[in-house]
């Protein structure tokens, strides 16, 4: 093997980690990853938590199967990366409930359901079976990243105009309930996921022209 | 593409698998004791909250002692068992049992106006799986003091409604026997239909029926069992 050694933080390196941030991202530009958007973006703990777990998740995934690569006999590639993925996520929800309870009841099933984001799979089908760790490392952490992302975004103007706390605390000021100012029931609701991620794809799209489709 | 023998599959499954089960297991097991104190401590939270009291994780050990002043376990005739621990009795594996051989644990607490309440775990189906809780009873073992539902996986916004304040704080005040001394228990109706004069009926979740039937059969059964408890009490 011809070693040439490439930067690890290359252009094309970088373009991995930066491009799932914006240009390709897997909610708004994808829109993979949906379901557990809307359910989990309540609170921004949760949202946090979730995020991480799918960082690490997808992260470590991609790298063991990008190790594994040469060795994976193609015809049961597939349940290879479940079994890849499902342990890590049953060790992400051991870990939370032992550290951070609260929040794991509040995640409930959508921790276990991490297994079943494509997003996780798409990356490993797509991207990990191909290149080398590293790459895979940086795909899996930008691709999660921007998953991570949208989710905290909701999160953040879903707690902050639902229940005008921001992680527990209380941010907006008692006067302005004095003076008629109400929390938006509404932003609770999982409907309200939805349309807080329509507008983001809309500003998105308003700012980086080329994503708007042609038709 | 690089093809591989059915030998090699299979090998290379095998070892996937041992290695997968040799992680998760010792995870599972390093992590055990956290996790089952973490368990205990929401325990001693929902039975607070079934007497009105608010608690988090880090007070609720305290709080637990200061409020519950005893605890024991009482058989199907009301007498009191000596051997077995209250807080350890789980409602899952006596709910199973026939009713001559459970253990019905109770606990007592008295709050700040030196009033006395009775705490009974209550055990049943939803839909997707078990739903439990706590319900507390006034010193005269009728009026419902408070009430306090969990669940293991009702949907979100229908059935896991059960397991909010809003659907709780309705209990309190209710009484489980009728003015001829019956027991009635307290019935969860279709949301909406429960008649707001009765002091025998709650609404339950408009969209979760069957989660709601489930807590209304759940009340019944668990509190039936302890009517020879209760009786016991009132003649002491």
């Amino acid at each position: 093997m011809n070693k040439e050694k490439e930067p690890l933080f290359s252009a094309k390196n970088l373009k991995l980690l930066r491009e799932p941030l914006n240009d390709n991202n897997p909610i708004t530009v994808q829109v993979l990853g949906i379901c557990s958007a809307l359910a989990i973006t309540v609170k921004l703990k949760p949202a946090i938590v979730m995020a991480l777990s799918v960082v690490f998740v997808m992260a470590v995934a991609n790298v063991v199967i990008s190790l594994l690569r040469k060795s994976i006999p193609p015809r049961i590639r597939i349940i290879v990366q479940l079994v890849v993925i499902a342990s890590l996520v049953i060790l992400v929800d051991e870990v939370l409930k032992a550290f951070l309870f609260d929040v794991s009841k509040q995640l409930s099933v959508f921790v276990g359901l991490i297994i079943t984001n494509c997003i996780i799979m798409g990356r490993l089908e797509a991207f990990a079976l191909a290149n080398k760790p590293w790459p895979s490392f940086l795909d899996g952490l930008g691709n999660a990243a921007g998953y991570g992302v949208i989710l905290i975004i909701v999160a953040f103007f879903r707690e902050l105009l639902g229940s005008g706390t921001l992680l527990g605390f209380q941010v907006i000021p008692q006067g302005f309930y004095n003076l008629g100012y109400e929390n938006n029931g509404f932003m609770i609701l999982p409907p309200m996921a939805l349309i807080v991620v329509g507008i983001i794809i809309w500003v998105q799209r308003y700012k980086n022209r080329k994503l708007i489709e042609s038709n | 593409m690089k093809s591989f023998s059915n030998t090699y599959i299979f090998v290379f499954s095998s070892i996937m698998v041992v290695v997968v089960a040799a992680i998760l297991s010792i995870a599972a097991m390093t992590l055990q004791p956290l996790q089952k104190k973490n368990i205990e401590i929401n325990k001693k939270e929902n039975i607070l909250t079934s007497i009105n009291i608010e608690s988090t994780a880090k007070d609720a050990e305290d709080i637990f002692d200061k409020y519950i002043v005893e605890s024991y376990v009482v058989d199907h005739r009301g007498n009191k068992k000596e051997e077995v621990d209250a807080f350890e009795v789980d409602m899952k594996k006596e709910m199973d049992k026939p009713l001559e051989e459970r253990n019905l644990p109770v606990f007592i607490s008295i709050n700040d106006k030196e009033e006395k309440q009775y705490i009974f775990p209550v055990y049943g189906k939803g839909l997707w799986g078990p739903v439990w809780g706590y319900v507390s009873l006034e010193n005269n073992l009728s009026t419902v003091y408070g009430a306090n539902f969990s669940h293991q996986g009702e949907t979100p916004g229908l059935g896991a409604e059960i397991a909010t304040e809003d659907f709780q704080n309705q209990f309190i005040g209710k009484e489980i026997f009728n003015e001829q001394g019956e027991f009635v228990s307290v019935s969860v109706k279709k949301g909406g239909t429960a008649n707001p004069q009765s002091k025998y009926e709650v609404d339950g979740i408009s969209g979760g029926t069957i989660t709601s039937e489930g807590v209304d059969e759940m009340l019944n059964d668990c509190l039936k069992s302890y009517i020879p408890y209760f009786e016991n009490i009132k003649n002491q």
